[in-house]
């Protein structure tokens, strides 16, 4: 799909740039003539909600360090002078900390997307593999910046994410202790997570670039997961989706405000008011929201290593889904059996982020929730390791329409 | 020239080409080694110290919290019915049966008399042995686990009244840290 630059420089100062810095051929080709296909539907408008995210972050990031301070005696009261004192501090530390939650939001909706409909099936291995190296890029800069308030959640927060480090055997101590920089979290701690918190935003956005460069070889998979076959299967980029993004985004834009100005403490806890005590652990420890089906695996096992390498495996494990899958078939479209076993799935994260959001011994009804969140840990695992495998091969798919165009436009 | 030329065919330069590359890994390898090693705790942090406690408040059947470098030091005055309890117990049947007593070989076992040294003073490291959090402790009045001891609401580790793992993920007893009398009332930390 990426097929001969169509870029036809028309000014003498285009020409003069196209043979030193061809710049405006790269844009002409990817963003404005790039050949899409035309069935693309809300859930591929994700990938430019996530950039306009990144983008969010960044800005107000670099705005936020220029009044925080990375000190374990100052930095709790820095970040209430960012909400009070600072001019419209109040507004752009909502819209980072919402912002983060927004940015997860689209993530899974990204991600649940591309499994749905195969979209990290053949030719498309590496874009979903560069996905998941983000979304763990991601995941460290939301731990980092969750620390940075200081308050009691970031503290504890802080010291039982890096105690997961000394569940390796015989070096896990010294690793802990390494991240530490001291013998507990402490200010040594904090500082170094501000640095990473401000840098890993920008190694995101490098590996981003990859993984757009990897997606505009193959070009864009679509909901019926069948290969472009002729020029009438796409549509220029720009205007249609750059149009139709623009158009989504408008209304993600819109939820994303609906929490800052309505809820701005709706995703945050209010434990992380307190300042940090390295005396007193609160008595439930919760991370944030994005974070909870992996705690939920964690607390499920009584064994530290153990549910160590059973958290750390469930993300491991999306690295090999472009071979767990067999099936000839991208789509769960077109595929009864598979898209059951999916939504299933869908349901098992869900039910495995409430059991992480709940205290350790609770129980729903008879049932205490370690034993739920143990059910569900291990349908996440069989659903990678043998319900992909094995339902790829006994899978009648439906039958497959001839061309997207005709899948769209009928026999005309 | 051959006297730069051997028999395999390797030159002199060849020769030269691979001892200035390793020379230059070997030099890239050390050039990394202060990059990681300044992530270590600096001299201010390894010169810590320690702490004297007087014991004289501490009621029977009462739980003090202490800072001890930067992180909370239980001292705990034991009753006598937590201490037959946790003197009852099998040590051959424990998660962990080793003792974790800094003042103790390695290779003590976790009997008792091995955890507090005065029976009625237990002296821990108050940092659950599974993620790190502080266990909340179990009196009488309101019991925290099954065994009388601690428990870690993190993850629901339980410590029996001589702080030994009994139950949930930590592998390990909570750690007794170096300490000595001074005096039947003092005890020094660390």
């Amino acid at each position: 799909m990426s097929g001969p630059s169509t870029y036809n420089p028309k000014s003498g100062f285009e020409r003069w740039l196209d043979v030193r810095l061809p710049l405006p051929r790269l844009l002409h080709d990817t963003i404005h003539t790039f050949p899409t296909p035309r069935n693309l539907n809300i859930w591929y408008t994700f990938g430019g909600i996530l950039t306009f995210c990144l983008a969010v972050q960044i800005i107000t990031g670099i705005v936020l360090a220029m009044h925080y301070v990375a000190n374990a005696g100052l930095a709790f009261d820095s970040v209430e002078a960012i909400m009070r004192d600072v001019n419209y501090g109040w507004l752009i530390r909502y819209m980072h900390a919402n912002g983060a939650s927004m940015f997860f939001l689209a993530v899974y909706i990204h991600m649940f997307r591309g499994l749905y409909y195969g979209s990290y099936k053949a030719p498309r291995e590496l874009i979903w593999i560069i996905g998941v190296l983000i979304y763990l890029l991601m995941m460290a800069t939301a731990f980092f910046g969750y620390v940075l308030p200081w308050g009691q959640m970031s503290f504890w927060g802080a010291t039982v994410i890096t105690n997961l480090f000394s569940a390796i055997p015989v070096v896990g101590n010294h690793i802990a202790t390494w991240l530490w920089g001291d013998f507990a979290v402490g200010d040594a701690t904090l500082n170094r997570f501000f640095s990473l918190h401000y840098l890993l935003p920008f190694i995101i956005a490098g590996v981003v670039g990859l993984h757009i460069w990897a997606l505009h070889v193959p070009g864009n998979n679509n909901p019926l997961g069948i290969d472009v076959k002729s020029p009438q299967d796409t549509v220029p980029f720009h205007p249609y989706y750059t149009v139709k993004d623009a158009f989504y985004l408008t209304l993600f834009v819109i939820l994303f405000a609906g929490f800052v100005f309505y809820a701005p403490d709706f995703f945050g806890n209010p434990d992380n008011y307190q300042p940090a005590n390295p005396l007193v652990t609160p008595p439930d420890i919760v991370p944030e929201w994005y974070l909870l089906p992996f705690y939920a695996m964690l607390r499920s096992i009584p064994n530290k290593l153990l549910g160590v390498i059973v958290m750390g495996g469930a993300i491991v494990t999306l690295v090999f889904l472009p071979w767990l899958d067999t099936s000839r078939v991208r789509s769960c479209r077109f595929r009864p059996l598979m898209k059951q076993f999916f939504w299933a799935f869908a349901v098992a994260c869900v039910i495995l982020g409430y059991c992480g959001s709940q205290p350790v011994d609770a129980a729903l009804g008879p049932v205490p929730l370690v034993w739920l969140a143990r059910l569900a840990s291990i349908y996440y695992y069989a659903f990678f390791w043998l319900i992909l495998p094995i339902v790829g091969l006994i899978e009648t798919p439906k039958k497959l329409p001839a061309s997207i165009a005709q899948s769209v436009l009928g026999d005309k | 020239m051959a006297a730069t030329t051997s028999d395999a065919g390797t030159t002199r330069r060849d020769f030269l080409y691979v001892a200035a590359g390793a020379v230059g890994a070997v030099g890239a390898a050390v050039a990394v080694w202060p990059f990681i090693d300044q992530m270590n705790p600096s001299a201010a942090a390894l010169a810590m110290g320690s702490t004297e406690i007087d014991l004289t408040p501490i009621q029977p059947g009462q739980q003090i919290v202490f800072k001890w470098r930067g992180q909370p030091l239980f001292v705990r005055r034991r009753t006598p019915a937590e201490i037959a309890s946790a003197k009852a117990v099998d040590v051959s049947t424990l998660p962990d049966p080793l003792a974790r007593n800094a003042n103790l070989p390695e290779t003590a076992l976790a009997n008792d008399a091995d955890r507090a040294t005065k029976p009625e003073w237990l002296i821990l490291k108050g940092v659950c042995t599974h993620l790190g959090c502080t266990p909340t402790v179990s009196t009488p009045q309101i019991p925290e686990g099954e065994y009388g001891g601690w428990l870690c609401h993190c993850h629901g580790s339980m410590y029996d009244t001589a702080g030994r793992i009994r139950k949930g993920p930590a592998p390990e007893n909570l750690a007794v840290p170096p300490y000595t009398f001074l005096t039947d009332t003092r005890v020094k930390v660390g």
